[in-house]
């Protein structure tokens, strides 16, 4: 495995090659210069997508890295059964392209995952979109995944439908998916090429067959194409996802970007692949390593000129409920609804979501005057990761974060390039020494951590380890946040107070098993 | 003539339910069976078992 991985001078050589043909269709990215570019996925405007399209993307908690911070979103799995067999995938638990590999979530039948909806949405009013994800094909159940949007689309008309496939049956449910007004379709595309996708796929489930190997890769990628034509013909926004396989499809991921954007897909989301021996997956017990973080970021940049990119999905459990890295699905569990009184007041959720609004607003001026008064772009570039609760703010303690925003920084820009999970420092008030190393881990490449608040020990640990502890920006907006601390960085580097030094790659961690 | 679903390894994914051309499967506390008086391992149907092709877990579903 690790021999066939191409170096990541291959990979940067090859993006080179293809800056050229790529250009022209990155008109809206291009002109804020290569350190923009990285930040023309769906943050700061409406890039080389169409304006209608923007138009319902633009507060879309799945898709623009700003409402991301401010809306929730949740997943039900009415749909455990599917037609395909995915080499990064064990049955026993949860789809690992969507959701996290090793964890369960409870199965709901319509009816229940109706009532669990009308609940959340209920108790929390910025839950404003409602997927229908793994365990499983939405897809391969329709009867059940239809059903739950018929219920939801009569009682709760402002909650937006999403589902994800992989594609295999997604040409026969086109008329159905308009019908139900869904706002959006995800296909998982790992390949466009067939002897790539039978390293990936060993088997689909076809035309009362079971097809293995080329074939079987073949009928995918053919039926993922014409799904993804047909939905585009019918103007259904769609997104593809890719799970980053190093060594499978790491290099063939910018065809897989070419491909999917000249059908019309207006978002590509580079995943990496989650393997540990214990999750039992094919490829977590054959030894497939998933990427670094260097490594998913350098394919990410590769394929930045074509379809937009899409940085900031986090991989949550399939039924996680929240905000960001929040999950409050213990809170909605089946016997816990069971006995919660529902109103489904649309007056007092569109007045909460209208603050909310307000306040995603007065993060994007914020973010727009510190850019106005940064200093300007002189090659120096620093990542920084930031802990966060939502709104867009800097406003979580350090040992409360289960994880880190991570933005790109220049003297003329902020890009949002993910997160990063991590486990918990602090459990009940002490802090868990064992977890820093961990964490220092997972942000090893940025130079500074900004939080509301941290402690001395892991304060004094983090310096060591060459990342700055930051607390004085604590409860500003992120970007202000962090220009600010970049521009201080700068001007303390210019002094001479300190050095500046590149930093590592990091560790993207793979996840516990069974914990959720 | 009929085929079985060894409990103990059943997911309980339902793939195999929708899939029997003659509703001989079911859910019976998380798992699913077949009802051996329904299952005619799908001749006249198709030319294989439907439930085993579409089954993720290997050896799940077997001749009883
Ligand atoms: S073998 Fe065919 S008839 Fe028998 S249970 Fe399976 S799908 Fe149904
Ligand atoms: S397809 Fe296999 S694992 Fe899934 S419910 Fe049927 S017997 Fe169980």
């Amino acid at each position: 495995m690790q021999s066939a991985y191409i170096s990541l001078g291959d990979l940067k050589a090859h993006r080179t090659a293809l800056a050229a043909p790529a250009a022209p269709q990155a008109s809206g990215c291009s002109t804020t210069g290569s350190a923009g570019k990285a930040s023309c996925g769906s943050s700061d405007g409406p890039g080389d997508m169409p304006a209608e399209i923007w138009e319902k993307v633009k507060n879309h908690p799945c898709y623009s890295e700003e409402a991301h911070h401010h809306y929730a979103r949740m997943h039900v799995a009415v749909a455990p059964a599917c037609n395909i067999q995915c080499n990064y995938c064990n049955r026993k638990y949860d789809c690992s392209n969507e959701s996290r590999p090793g964890v369960v979530s409870q199965k709901l039948t319509p009816d229940q995952a109706v009532k669990k909806v009308l609940t959340v949405a209920s108790e929390i009013p910025q839950m404003t979109v409602l997927g229908i994800a793994g365990p499983g094909d939405a897809l391969a159940n329709p009867q059940k995944t239809f059903e739950t949007f018929r219920q939801l689309q009569e009682k709760a008309p402002d909650i937006k439908l999403c589902l994800s496939t992989n594609g295999l049956a997604l040409p026969d449910y086109v008329d159905e998916i308009c019908r139900y007004n869904i706002d959006h379709v995800t296909i998982t595309i790992n390949m466009v090429d067939p002897a790539v996708g039978e390293k990936i796929y060993p088997w689909i489930y076809w035309d009362h067959r079971r097809i293995t190997g080329y074939e079987a890769a073949k009928v995918l990628h053919e039926r993922q194409m014409l799904g993804l034509k047909m939905l585009t013909a019918r103007g259904v926004l769609t997104k593809i996802n890719s799970v980053l396989i190093p060594g499978i499809n790491d290099e063939h991921l910018m065809e897989v970007n070419r491909e999917v954007k000249k059908r019309g897909a207006f978002l590509h989301n580079i995943m990496p692949l989650i393997s540990e021996a214990e999750h039992g997956t094919h490829f977590g017990l054959t030894g497939q390593r998933g990427p670094s973080a260097q490594e998913l970021k350098d394919v990410q940049d590769a394929c930045a000129g074509g379809a937009n990119l899409m940085r900031h999905c986090r991989q949550c459990r399939a039924d996680a409920v929240g905000l960001l890295g929040e999950d409050r699905s213990d809170e909605f569990t089946l016997d816990k609804i069971e006995e919660m009184e529902i109103v489904y007041d649309l007056e007092k959720r569109r007045e909460y979501q209208d603050k909310v609004e307000a306040e995603r607003q007065a993060q994007h001026a914020a973010k727009e005057a510190a850019l106005a008064a940064a200093g300007g772009d002189d090659g120096m570039k620093v990542l920084v990761a930031v802990a966060t609760t939502g709104g867009g703010k800097v406003n979580q303690h350090f040992g409360h974060a289960t994880e880190f925003q991570i933005y790109e920084l220049t003297g003329a820009s902020t890009a949002f390039i993910g997160h990063r999970r991590v486990d918990l420092y602090c459990q009940g008030g002490y802090g868990e020494d064992e977890q820093l190393p961990s964490i220092v881990n997972a942000i090893n490449d940025c130079h500074a951590v900004l939080v509301a608040k941290i402690g001395a020990c892991p304060r004094d640990e983090l310096k060591a380890a060459g990342i700055e502890p930051v607390e004085e920006y604590a409860h500003e907006f992120i970007e202000k946040a962090a220009l600010a601390w970049f521009a201080d960085y700068r001007r303390r580097v210019a002094a001479g107070e300190i050095e500046h030094i590149e930093r590592g790659d990091a560790r993207i961690r793979q996840g516990a098993v069974m914990a959720a | 003539m009929a085929y079985k679903i060894i409990g103990s390894t059943c997911s309980g994914c339902s793939a195999c339910d929708p899939v029997c051309p003659n509703e001989a499967i079911r859910e019976k506390s998380g798992v699913f069976i077949i009802d051996p008086a329904k299952c005619t391992e799908c001749v006249g149907h198709f030319d294989t078992a439907q439930c085993v092709a579409v089954c993720p877990v290997d050896r799940c579903i077997v001749k009883a």
